[in-house]
């Protein structure tokens, strides 16, 4: 038996953006919080060290701040037909781990999802028709909705102090924002950062061939800023390593730079390191968390009861707790019924490369998320009629490094070694930028996740199997979207443009996106959800399960400016509903 | 407040009366305002900070080791258990060790207790922490205090200390000067004993008066002058911006770390802005005798410069700026800093080679810590980035050695 | 559920893990046992001098490579990488010394990784599914390939080989089209490949991209975190020269 420890009100499983807000959130009721975290303590003077945090080969290339496969993997398969086997290493996206997760190595891209995206479905039938959603797709609407999260992305955006430029504050379209974005109540907290040279050439041409470029919003702080909480933050400097590095001087938006200094001052909260949830624990109806049982780093078990768990960690990691747990009916794509494991989605991403002889964009110069976008086909912020699609991109010029082990870009045809290769390198690496389209990626009855029959991870339990492929529909939509980048790419008269387009099969090995979503989705339906419009439960309403976990289906925009607004959506249910009549805040 | 911790503090005040039957019969003990104004001085003298283990050790029960020139001394327990802590001591006991130096049955202290500094004390503020110290909860921890190494673990030698270095006596407010001026000259040298860390101390560990509050090196630090010397103290500063450091650890241009973090926490943080208002005004009149003549920078094209200025460049300016302005409450400004001038560049070392972290407090919370260096510069280039910084931007201070550097490194 | 896990021993205990387990005892009344490295609120964690930069390789003997293999990587990254009038080719950026320290190290032994059995073929799409591990496979292929080239070219290895010979080998190899005896080529050079490529263009601290010389070859500043003072400067070359993690020649004072 595991040794039991003294009850908590909370129990938080993982300590990064989502487990770090509720915690503050949590704690400032009073309540006492522990969050288990597998992953080491991170901290930003001894972590980041601003002498050795700018290392491409240990941090980009060896992956230090990742989740070690050999502590934990899944096993990937594009179809049902196939064995799913292990992925080894990472390498199509890279899942966080430690104390901050993913919001210590992300890029800061932070962006609210357009008021259609939330509906989605019952949107596309009533402006389409209700045959208009092809056949394979199960998209879904959210159970909530645009105007209801809107407070809670402004909670977010001022927490993380987000660099930007609005387009639309309360339905009158701004000039500088994206006219395409639903209504905000105000200004971003800081103003959008300082261009360089390569989204700059592409807003002047993509504002020539008629579409609507924008500063990209950014949690790489374009000043100094001092946050809700009283946490100061630093202006970025564009050293350019911000994806898959932490942050060495307090400007990029993390747990450590936006909650920790303040989370950490309480004497009603606790963390504990290097220590792996094995699984939530129920009562002997199923109905009911207890609490946690986790293992420490010696491999010593341990019980914390708790009265609240919440599932706080990675998007696929929070299915596998839930599906190791037993909590909610596991999905089945030949039935589609069940709820956990449904809608697994991703991302569906083309580029354009293009190289000059005459321009210099100086690519280290740079940081994750400054840059210009054109939204104008995003969602459904253009008419789909007769396309053949649904769903649709944003349209990004964002380089975000020039790190040259990982980025070293040549023409087609040049040899990937000896003179040849060495003379196109030298000649190209400052003369050359990429611009991208990060599309939506609607969720199908055949994507999901399960758990694996064969590989087990270190602690016996068995691995997640991740089953995915790109629906034809989204490789459609991807690809007439590329149409458009190629108009903007002609139209900078580049000595040579190089297009990459996204095709199937899905390939789980070169690196696409870490906006791996769904698969504990929201909903108004217990039978097509796991968890309700507050991310609870239906099954057991003690457990909250927050995260890109709960998207339905994702939309054409980075996760996290989303996932921050159901962090603090949630944590505003628990407050204020959950707290005051323990009980399920939906009746299913 | 738990109900035993109130049962406590009963038993504490019947323990008191019991056990201290010559306890002065004026004294409430039970006065709400009594004990309040012995709270807020307890924190204004930082009992705490010498008396309080740091994270989670019981209030006022002791045991934080002091590291003296002379040798180990450990903080006694102060709370009301009569066996422990002070609770058998009478009101004259305990007045005697704040003005006299000396404990219960005239045993003496070491002077590692401000009593040079709490003998300017009235007998009120003296009585009123006693009546506060009264409602703590009694704690069984024991420690012996006195763990020097022969001769200085002789108590009898102090005897003699006292008689050179130690003038007992309440301060006698100047007339001449405002009140404000007087209450902050009392919370400076009466209470907060800033002299302890701030005035250089003679080969016997007394004061060195000529140098009041310039700057001294305690403890392997340096803490730096707070006169109002324009380049190496805090003239520059107004009061608000005094007001700010000591109220929040960070002002406009500076963070508070190492021992001035835990003062800062412990205790100016917690004190009324009119306190901090009167410290700062008081601070700020204490001028040189003569203005200092400026010393001359050290040029730019010396080759410690040159390569401090490289090594500044890349290592430095990603957070304290090209410029050394830094940003408020997150980097120290460097230029024009009176801590970055110092005569001794003891922190600046220490800080260069192994890092340092702000004071959190409630009104800048952030807590930002500077990365440690030793793994990256050798020791020139340690030197040669501090002196790069000291002789920079309008700042000028001797240059800092490889040596200086080395025996720090090698000795934190 | 057991109560106990065996797992394997964490890599590299840091001063703060220490720090943080002592700081564990006695919590909750449990005197003798950690409860995991526990942060209780009230302060952010900090510890002077706590800190974990890459050991700088020192130059000296081969740390995994025999001496024969190592004249074959030398030959091979100098080849992948040669020198010319832009700058220095691999062997001489320390692109094998960089690779032998990668395989006697975390690298090598593929320690961070999945390596549970069964290993199963799969699609492309699954990724390497294969229990060897980089320094088995660097071994296992050069071997192999030493063997074919002596039968290849009269009995010369790789390394003896004129450069236009060496280049037609790794060109087989990159194609696949020489077979290997127990090795897959196709896989090795990938490998091979990636990793010369990571010592031309890798922090100097880890043995290759001497002097900067990758750096230097493209124009990329190496470690320097502040561009502000260039960012608005578009279409214009950047004028500091590269800084590694150890710093510049800039940074040394003279005696």
């Amino acid at each position: 038996m595991a040794t039991k420890l003294p009850r908590k009100d909370v129990a938080i499983i993982g300590l990064g953006w989502t487990g770090a807000i509720l915690a503050h959130e949590l704690t400032e009721q009073g309540l006492d919080v522990v969050a288990v975290e597998r992953g080491p303590w991170r901290d930003t003077a001894t972590d980041f060290n601003i002498g050795y945090a700018p290392d491409e080969l240990r941090y980009a290339v060896r992956l230090e701040l990742f989740q070690r496969p050999a502590q934990s993997t899944l096993t990937f398969r594009n179809n049902d037909a196939q064995a799913a086997l292990p992925m080894r290493q990472f390498g199509s996206f890279l899942p966080g781990n430690g104390v901050g997760g993913a919001g210590v190595h992300w890029n800061g891209q932070t962006w609210r999802f357009l008021p259609t995206d939330f509906l989605c479905r019952s949107h596309l039938e009533q402006r389409y028709g209700a045959s208009f959603v092809p056949e394979e797709l199960s998209i879904q609407d959210w159970g909530v909705t645009y105007e209801e999260l809107e407070p809670y992305y402004d909670k977010f955006e001022y927490l993380a102090g987000i660099s930007g430029k609005a387009g639309n504050l309360d339905g009158k379209i701004q000039a500088g924002g994206n006219p395409f974005e639903g209504a905000r109540k105000r200004e971003y907290p800081l103003p959008p950062m300082q261009m360089t040279y390569a989204p700059t050439v592409f807003a002047e041409a993509a504002r020539a061939v008629g579409y609507h470029p924008f500063p990209s919003p950014s949690a790489n702080l374009s000043r100094d800023y001092t946050n809700p909480l009283g946490i100061r933050m630093g202006q970025c400097t564009f050293c350019g390593f911000c994806e898959r590095f932490g942050c060495a001087n307090y400007s990029k938006a993390s747990p450590q730079t936006a909650v920790l200094p303040v989370l950490m001052r309480k004497s009603n909260f606790t963390a504990r390191t290097e220590c792996e949830v094995v699984k939530v624990n129920l009562d002997r109806f199923g109905q009911y968390a207890t609490g946690v049982t986790y293992v420490d780093s010696s491999g010593t078990a341990w019980e914390q009861p708790a009265d609240i768990v919440l599932i706080c960690a990675f998007a696929f990691n929070n299915v596998h707790m839930m599906l190791v747990s037993g909590i909610g009916q596991p999905y089945d794509p030949k039935t589609r019924e069940g709820t956990v494991g449904r809608n697994y989605a991703y991302q569906t991403n083309s580029s354009v490369q293009l190289f000059f002889d005459d321009k210099i964009f100086n690519p280290f110069i740079a940081s994750g998320s400054l840059g210009q976008t054109a939204d104008d086909f995003n969602g459904d912020s253009f008419d789909h009629t007769g396309l053949g699609f649904v769903g649709g991109a944003g349209i990004n010029c964002i380089p975000t490094n020039g790190r040259p082990i990982s980025y070293r870009p040549v023409p087609p045809g040049t040899p990937l070694w000896g003179k040849n290769w060495k003379d196109a390198t030298r000649k190209n690496y400052l003369r050359s930028f990429q611009f991208t389209s990060q599309g939506s990626s609607y969720a199908a009855y055949a994507n999901h996740l399960d758990l694996d029959p064969t590989y087990k991870d270190r602690l016996g339990r068995p691995l997640l199997r991740m089953t995915f492929d790109f629906p034809d529909n989204d490789i459609r939509m991807s690809n007439w979207v590329t149409d458009k980048m190629e108009i903007i790419a002609k139209a900078m008269n580049p000595r040579q443009y190089v297009v990459n387009r996204r095709a199937r099969p899905y390939s789980s090995v070169p690196y696409q996106s870490t906006h791996n979503t769904g698969g504990a989705i929201m909903g108004a339906d217990p039978k097509t959800s796991a968890v309700n419009k507050y991310l609870q439960s239906w099954d057991v309403p003690n457990v909250f399960v927050i995260g890109a976990s709960a998207f339905p289906q994702n939309a054409g925009y980075n996760p996290t400016g989303t996932v921050g607004a159901l962090a603090y959506f949630a944590a505003d249910a628990i407050i204020n509903k959950y707290i005051k009549a323990p009980g399920p805040l939906v009746q299913s | 407040m738990s109900r035993a911790r109130a049962s406590a503090i009963r038993n504490a005040v019947l323990a008191a009366a019991l056990l201290a039957p010559c306890a002065g019969a004026a004294v409430d003990l039970q006065g709400f305002d009594l004990v309040e104004r012995g709270r807020y001085l307890a924190i204004a003298a930082d009992c705490g900070g010498c008396h309080t283990r740091p994270n989670g050790g019981a209030p006022f029960a002791g045991g934080v080791s002091l590291k003296t020139p002379f040798g180990t001394l450990i903080a006694p327990n102060i709370t009301p258990d009569p066996d422990a802590g002070i609770g058998a001591w009478t009101d004259d006991d305990f007045v005697a060790a704040l003005h006299e130096g000396r404990g219960r049955g005239g045993i003496r202290l070491y002077p590692a207790m401000p009593y040079t500094n709490y003998t300017k004390m009235t007998r009120e503020d003296a009585l009123a922490i006693r009546a506060y110290l009264r409602t703590i909860e009694p704690s069984s921890e024991k420690y012996q205090a006195n763990q020097l190494p022969f001769p200085f673990n002789i108590r009898a030698n102090l005897a003699v200390w006292n008689e050179l270095n130690f003038k007992p006596g309440r301060l006698v407010p100047d007339s001449t000067k405002p009140a404000e001026w007087n209450r902050g000259r009392y919370l400076v040298d009466a209470l907060g004993h800033c002299g302890i860390c701030h005035t250089p101390k003679t080969f016997l560990g007394a004061d060195r008066n000529s140098a009041y509050l310039q700057g001294a090196t305690l403890q392997g630090w340096y803490a730096p002058n707070i006169t109002a010397d324009m380049r190496k103290g805090i003239g520059r500063w107004s009061v608000d911006e005094i007001v700010a450091y000591l109220k929040n650890g960070a002002n406009r241009d500076a963070i508070a770390t190492n021992g001035m973090a835990e003062e800062v926490v412990h205790s100016s943080s917690a004190m009324t802005d009119d306190d901090l208002k009167a410290i700062a005004t008081y601070l700020l009149s204490l001028k040189p005798a003569a203005p200092p003549s400026d010393p001359v920078p050290i040029v730019a094209s010396d080759p410690r410069m040159r390569a401090g200025q490289a090594i500044y460049k890349d290592s430095c300016a990603g957070c304290h700026t090209e410029a050394g302005t830094g940003v408020a409450q997150l980097f120290p400004r460097l230029a024009g800093s009176h801590a970055v001038q110092s005569d001794d560049a003891t922190t600046l070392i220490r800080t260069v080679l192994f890092g340092s972290h702000g004071a959190a407090t409630a009104g800048a919370p952030t807590r930002p810590a500077m990365p440690s260096f030793a793994w990256r510069l050798g020791d020139a280039q340690a030197a040669a980035v501090i002196t790069y910084i000291r002789n920079a931007w309008g700042n000028a201070a001797a240059a800092v050695s490889a040596s200086d550097v080395k025996k720090i490194r090698n000795r934190p | 559920m057991a109560d106990r896990f065996s797992l394997s021993p964490p890599l590299g205990i840091t001063r703060r893990w220490l720090l943080a387990s002592t700081a564990a005892l006695g919590a909750a009344g449990l005197a003798s046992s950690a409860l995991g490295r526990t942060y209780r609120g009230g302060v952010l964690p900090w510890e002077p001098n706590d800190t974990s930069p890459p050991v700088p390789v020192r130059p000296g003997p081969w740390l995994y490579f025999t001496a024969d293999e190592a004249a074959t990587i030398e030959a091979m990254v100098d080849r992948l990488i040669p020198p010319d009038d832009a700058g220095p080719g691999g062997k001489a950026a320390g692109c094998a010394v960089f690779i032998d320290r990668q395989l006697a190290g975390a690298f090598g032994d593929s320690r961070r990784l999945y390596m549970r059995p069964p290993f199963m073929p799969g699609t492309a799409q699954q990724g390497l599914q294969s229990p060897l591990v980089p320094k088995e496979r660097y071994r296992a292929t050069l071997a192999a390939l030493e063997a074919y080239c002596k039968a290849t070219f009269a009995g010369k290895g790789f390394a003896a080989l004129e450069g236009a010979q060496q280049d037609q080998v790794l060109t087989g190899l990159e194609k696949g089209e020489i077979k290997l005896k127990d090795a897959d080529a196709k896989v090795f050079f990938t490998l091979l490949l990636a990793n010369t490529m990571e010592g031309f263009f890798a922090d100097p601290i880890y043995g290759g991209n001497r002097d900067m010389a990758g750096w230097k070859l493209v124009g990329f500043p190496g470690v320097r975190y502040d561009f502000r003072d260039h960012v608005a400067k578009h279409n214009q070359p950047y004028p500091l020269p590269p800084v590694s993690i150890l710093g510049r020649s800039d940074w040394s004072v003279p005696e």
